[in-house]
């Protein structure tokens, strides 16, 4: 029927949100419709820090907050899960709609491989149960968006359980330190996805398009908050949420106007609740018309999936109809937790720059063939690529591939610089000039801007003791312990040299002639 | 083929809701509540439309609750009678699409290729605003 998608439920225990911010601490004011007069701010679980909890006041009973959170992913394939019409962006309406997908009367859905070897291939990345055998049923509701009346999903029994995400979070200042934390993955699951619906208030109708493959990843989440030790509380669902920021937002919303609402002696209804951006809130999407019952029932026309391993592989089986989970390990790429550790082992990188690392698209290679080609140390590489050349990246909103720097490039100019060739100064100026994409060398540049270092040590002595001479105050102001007068020696000897000289060495030789 | 529908769901044991069966008689002699007549309307959007309708459904239920006479502990329940069969795994090529003239045929209003529906759901009128029929 439609673009296949992945759905997967994780559920965490939180004592506080991903945003964790000790030192500035986020205002928020009460949820509109509370009207508590007591400032919860201080508190409330959502705002404390991660690893350390505030003490709670005196007669408050802390709060622990429960967040579940479903994530729609669509699968990267030719042809929806069902049907063998294309999955494509931006089609003219209709016009990827089979007549499976139409819904028609005697049409059957034909389950897609690839999407199969997809949802094994997330499962076995999210280190998840495989389901040798999963089952599909039948979701019930009506919409003019699904013309069958039903979405075929995977509710009772799905392909994959119980699984697990270490990630990282940013703390500390700065956002530099990054502590591991790990979410839990209840299940993954293959179903359908509706068409898209257009609604006109207008003229009073819905446009409906079937052709779907829109929206790669969608996020709803499922919020309750109870007392550590008591059971868990009535969850509510939000949706609407476009982006991690509101994500967050939304959920730290959630989880004060449900502790609001329960310390005011109100209750929790288990409801629909959609996100409004502008007021940072969330709203009640509830109908009269009561709780939705989805009568699920098994999906008559689909088999059980079955899949299999190296040793339950029936002999002589048609590779083609049969689906390995060992073989499909096999192809699973270094996962990036593996490619972290490895980073941080190899090249001696704190966990948070392996992070940054992996993050950016095409960085890691990157960062991988100026190792390669260079003999600088591998920290001064790593501090140069996320430093220096992310940031310009970053400054110029530029992607990895778009960069005028080549590996090559930086390689020759870490080289020149750890060769003494150049000062590190001298090298961010090539670097600047390098970005500017005049093709030419690190090499070329430092000859023509004469940015050499000085290397005769004798005249740079020679060039100190002038100076020295010509300004005997700003000595006598060193000699008297002003440590702005040594940087103003500095700058007339590196002025003298025309900036060829290592401001290090400088300091160094005007330090032994002062005898300091 | 709506009441047959309606049949499975009451019957499906897939734990999700509460079991309507219950809220009758368990002996058998059913009487439906008006408010699950309207639960029911309002979820498969069929209209019992009359006493003889609803007595009907009544029967169905009872029909079906024989088969409680089975023990059936310890028993795998049978999600499907294909369940021997091995699900057929299709490659993932593009075969078919491309016919949106021949389907928006199908369709009673057509606005640029798009279907065109009423908009969001309309409401069912509320239990007391009907023609008053059930066990009156």
């Amino acid at each position: 029927m439609a673009a296949p998608m992945l759905r997967w439920g994780c559920r965490g225990r939180r004592w506080a949100f991903a945003r964790v911010d000790g030192g500035s601490c986020h205002r928020r004011g009460a949820p509109t419709g509370s009207t508590s007069n007591r400032i919860r701010g201080q508190s409330s679980v959502a705002q404390q820090p991660l690893h350390t909890a505030q003490k709670p006041r005196k007669g408050e009973h802390k709060w622990a907050a429960v967040v579940g959170l479903e994530i729609h992913a669509q699968i990267s394939s030719n042809s929806k899960l069902f049907s063998g019409s294309q999955v494509r962006f931006s089609a003219p309406p209709n016009s990827l709609v089979s007549f499976f997908d139409a819904s028609l009367p005697g049409t059957l859905p034909v389950l897609n491989r690839r999407c199969v070897e997809a949802a094994v291939m997330t499962g076995l990345a999210l280190n998840c149960h495989i389901n040798k055998k999963s089952l599909f049923d039948r979701k019930h509701y009506f919409y003019a968006d699904l013309p069958a009346g039903y979405q075929i999903t995977q509710q009772r029994l799905p392909i994959a359980v119980n699984g697990s995400l270490i990630y990282g979070v940013c703390a500390g200042k700065k956002q530099s330190q990054v502590i591991p934390k790990m979410v839990r993955i209840k299940q993954i699951q293959l179903e359908q996805d509706s068409g898209k619906s257009l609604h006109d208030d207008l003229r009073s109708q819905t446009l409906i398009d079937l052709n779907r493959a829109e929206g790669q990843l969608r996020v709803d989440a499922n919020i309750s908050v109870h007392h550590p030790g008591e059971p868990l509380g009535v969850r509510t669902e939000v949706k609407n949420l476009n982006s991690i920021r509101f994500l967050a937002k939304a959920i730290d919303y959630e989880i004060q106007r449900q502790i609001n609402e329960l310390e005011n002696g109100g209750e929790i209804l288990n409801e629909t609740r959609s996100f409004h951006q502008k007021l940072g809130c969330t709203m009640s999407m509830r109908d009269k018309e009561g709780k939705q019952d989805y009568r699920f029932m098994p999906e008559p026309n689909l088999p059980p999936l079955v899949l299999y391993d190296a040793t339950s592989l029936p002999a002589g089986a048609d590779p083609q109809q049969v689906i390995n989970i060992d073989q499909i390990r096999e192809t699973l790429p270094e996962l990036p937790s593996v490619t972290r550790e490895k980073l941080v082992q190899q090249y001696g990188m704190l966990l948070e720059h392996s992070f940054t690392l992996l993050n950016e698209v095409g960085l890691l290679e990157f960062f991988q063939n100026v190792i390669k080609e260079t003999r600088a140390e591998p920290k001064k590489v790593t501090s140069w690529v996320l430093n220096t050349f992310l940031g310009y990246l970053k400054q110029q909103n530029l992607a990895v591939s778009e960069s005028p720097v080549t590996p090559s490039a930086l390689a020759e100019l870490l080289d020149l610089l750890d060769s003494r060739t150049i000062s590190s100064s001298a090298a961010k100026q090539v670097f600047k000039e390098l970005w500017k994409r005049e093709g030419k060398t690190p090499g070329q540049i430092v000859s023509e801007k004469q940015l050499e270092l000085m290397q005769d040590q004798g005249a740079l002595e020679q060039l100190c003791h002038s100076v020295m001479e010509a300004h005997p105050q700003v000595v006598m102001d060193v000699k008297k312990g002003n440590p702005r007068a040594v940087n103003k020696l500095i700058g007339l000897v590196r002025k003298a040299t025309q900036s060829r000289a290592d401001p290090v060495m400088i300091k160094e030789i005007l330090e032994k002639k002062m005898s300091l | 083929m709506w009441s047959r529908l309606v049949w499975l769901g009451l019957r499906a044991p897939l734990g999700v809701r509460q079991g309507f069966t219950s809220k009758a008689d368990p002996q058998g002699s059913g009487r439906i509540t008006a408010e699950v007549i309207e639960h029911l309307e309002r979820l498969a959007l069929v209209d019992f439309g009359s006493r003889e309708a609803v007595a009907r459904l009544e029967k169905a239920i009872a029909f079906a609750d024989r088969l409680r006479a089975v023990d059936t502990d310890g028993v795998e329940p049978m999600e499907s009678v294909l369940e021997d069969r091995r699900l057929y795994l299709r490659s993932d090529n593009v075969v078919e699409g491309n016919c949106a003239d021949e389907l928006l045929q199908n369709s009673h209003r057509v606005v640029e290729e798009y279907f065109v529906a009423p908009p969001g759901n309309i409401s069912l009128p509320k239990l007391d605003e009907k023609e008053p029929f059930l066990h009156s």
